[in-house]
């Protein structure tokens, strides 16, 4: 850690490096200019399956995997979706990221399409991030203006058209086959996999969706190389076959009761004890910490003595967790309500999901029923029995639903009552007393 | 579709972005999200009419607008519903908890105490409506809240209420 060197969020402390003039001084496009003259698109998806690259948004699916799923290229189009629909509660470094560097996740965007012999990337920005549109707006018609998409680009014969899309405030958009469905106009009702997107996806054409920090990484690995990229994080664990390890720079969104939240880079595999103290400061007022979201809610919960879990993709779902998710550690002190923690996250899935499902629309919506009932003090000493049938019956991994809504769901009920069941079992028995440690 | 007298009409310029992202795209359906947030940005909520006439300009069934527009929350039907103002405070988790005297959802309560209206409503002057929201991702300066296209951070009872009188001040269409 101690010679770790920031790459993603090298340029945020110059001023106006969102501009294209600052960020060409900085070297900017000469990677992409460098690989679409030089390299082959089977020599960049290689250099990215070899780095060892997984996906950011969440699922931390191997993105040269990934991109190697696309079929042979016929004479029509491929689309590049970039997932900028960052929702999941308490996630906001793609947001830093697009206000910060909008030209490094275009060059990762030209880059990644290159490799992937897209003809059109559509960016789907959730609506909620209005300074991000701006950003993102200006830097596209700077970039076009510059050459960098367009046709013929660099003198090459490949071509490359980017469109913003905005959102409508729904969390769905960002499941990917969701994000899709909602492209064509329709609701983001997400589809069966298979068929899978780099087969059949925007308008039943070949699709990658990748999400906006993943195709960031793209740039640096085609700059220094994939043997840089994996000389950072986490290897594989030898126990596990097929580990793909969890290698480079992260982006870490802290928030909640810490001294100083925000987003920091720092390896894969950094504690999220360290993360709180070294870059959030610690806990306001020197209180104990008393819970941990790691990645989002869907991710479910870390207690106090799991916090010296590595932040990387295999480490989190060992203590408990659904995995890294958003890598963005939520911090609760003391003085937190778990109770709050369970209504809040019944309520937000209730909210979102997008009612395709029964057993999610309807599991969510009774969740909620008796998480609400229990924070309010009419709590019944069956209720978490419930939630937790609730918590086993919906979601991909039982078989009842089509996309992973319904596990955030399930992961986020199923771990606070497993790591909290006493606190829990004490409010419902006595809920006016105030909950104390 | 016959054209009444008094039947409203969207803008020229409208029509003309609604076909621009038409084009866009291999498939005209494609262009049904971008056209209604420039039907939106006309009118500030998504009349019925406006969508029959869409549907027309896109060759689509109302029906397959109709079924787009009402799913995401976004968008507003009624008139009535959206004042001249948005505003989208953030009741998720982060600012709930992110400040002892004032989380997201006591901020939701102070605003629409202060406005006299409950979330979701807006005010009788027609100037502000107030929503919760999820996750605006601004958790790093949370408690947070997006009034229009407007991010505000760090909020206070005192901010919130320079805002509001801001607010007040600046005349519609302003925003």
């Amino acid at each position: 850690m101690s010679d770790f060197e920031p790459i993603l969020t090298a340029g945020f402390q110059t001023p106006d490096y969102h501009r294209l003039a600052v960020y060409e001084a900085h070297g900017g496009y000469q990677t992409a200019q460098r690989v679409l003259r030089k390299k082959t698109p089977q020599e960049v998806v290689e250099e990215v399956r070899r780095s060892g690259l997984r996906g950011r948004g969440g699922a931390g699916f191997p993105t040269g995997v990934k991109w190697s799923f696309l079929p042979e290229p016929d004479e029509g189009p491929v689309y590049l979706c970039v997932n900028a629909d960052e929702s999941e509660p308490g996630t906001f470094c793609n947001r830093t990221l697009m206000e910060n560097d909008p030209h490094l996740v275009l060059e990762g965007i030209l880059i990644s399409g290159f490799a992937t012999r897209a003809t059109h990337a559509v960016v789907y920005l959730r609506w909620e991030y209005p300074t991000c549109f701006r950003r993102l707006r200006e830097a596209i018609d700077e970039a076009y203006e510059a050459g960098y998409f367009g046709e013929n680009l660099f003198g090459t014969d490949y071509s490359l058209d980017v469109t913003l899309h905005r959102g409508a405030g729904a969390y769905i958009c960002g499941e990917e086959t969701g994000l899709i469905e909602s492209l064509e106009g329709k609701r983001a009702w997400p589809r069966i996999k298979p068929p899978y997107p780099a087969v059949k996806g925007l308008f039943a054409r070949p699709t990658v969706v990748n999400n906006v920090e993943t195709l960031a990484c793209v740039k640096p690995i085609l700059e220094r190389s994939a043997d840089w990229f994996r000389s950072i994080g986490v290897p594989p664990d030898p126990a596990v076959s097929k580990d793909p390890g969890s290698f480079g720079p992260k982006m870490f969104g802290i928030s909640g009761h810490v001294n100083r939240p925000g987003c920091y880079e720092a390896p894969l595999g950094i504690s999220c004890r360290e993360l709180i103290d070294r870059f959030g400061h610690g806990v306001r007022q020197g209180r104990k910490i008393k819970a941990v979201v790691p990645g989002g809610i869907s991710t479910g919960l870390l207690c106090e003595d799991e916090l010296d879990t590595p932040m990387d993709f295999r480490s989190l779902q060992l203590a408990g967790c659904l995995g890294l998710g958003t890598a963005c550690p939520v911090v609760f002190d003391e003085t937190y309500r778990i109770v709050d923690f369970l209504y809040q996250a019944c309520r937000f899935f209730t909210h979102e999901s997008c009612g395709q499902c029964t057993p999610c629309r309807e599991g969510t919506r009774w969740a909620l029923e008796l998480a609400g009932r229990i924070r309010d003090g009419r709590g019944r000493p069956n209720d978490l029995v419930l939630l937790e049938e609730i918590g086993q019956t919906i979601g991909i991994e039982p078989g009842t639903t089509i996309c992973g809504l319904a596990d955030g769901a399930a992961w986020a009920i199923r771990t606070t009552i497993e790591k909290f069941r006493e606190e829990l079992e004490r409010w419902i028995s006595s809920p006016t007393k105030k909950q104390v440690g | 579709m016959s054209e009444a007298k008094h039947e409203p009409r969207l803008s020229e310029a409208t029509r003309a972005a609604v076909l621009a992202h038409r084009g866009r795209f291999a498939d005209r359906r494609a262009a049904v999200l971008p056209a209604l947030h420039e039907i939106n940005t006309e009118l500030g909520h998504v009349p019925r009419w406006a969508v029959g006439q869409l549907a027309g300009w896109l060759d689509l069934h109302p029906a397959e607008v109709e079924d787009t527009v009402s799913f995401y929350s976004f968008f507003k039907r009624d008139r009535a519903a959206v004042g001249a103002v948005r505003i989208w405070v953030c009741r998720s988790i982060v600012c709930a908890a992110s400040c002892a005297a004032l989380g997201g959802e006591p901020l939701l309560e102070y605003l629409c105490e202060k406005l006299g209206i409950e979330p979701g409503q807006t005010t009788e002057d027609g100037r502000i409506t107030v929503e919760a929201a999820e996750c605006l991702g601004a958790c790093d300066v949370a408690p947070a809240m997006l009034v229009g296209e407007t991010l505000y951070g760090n909020l206070t009872c005192e901010k919130v209420d320079r805002l509001l009188d801001e607010l007040r001040e600046t005349r519609s269409g302003e925003d």
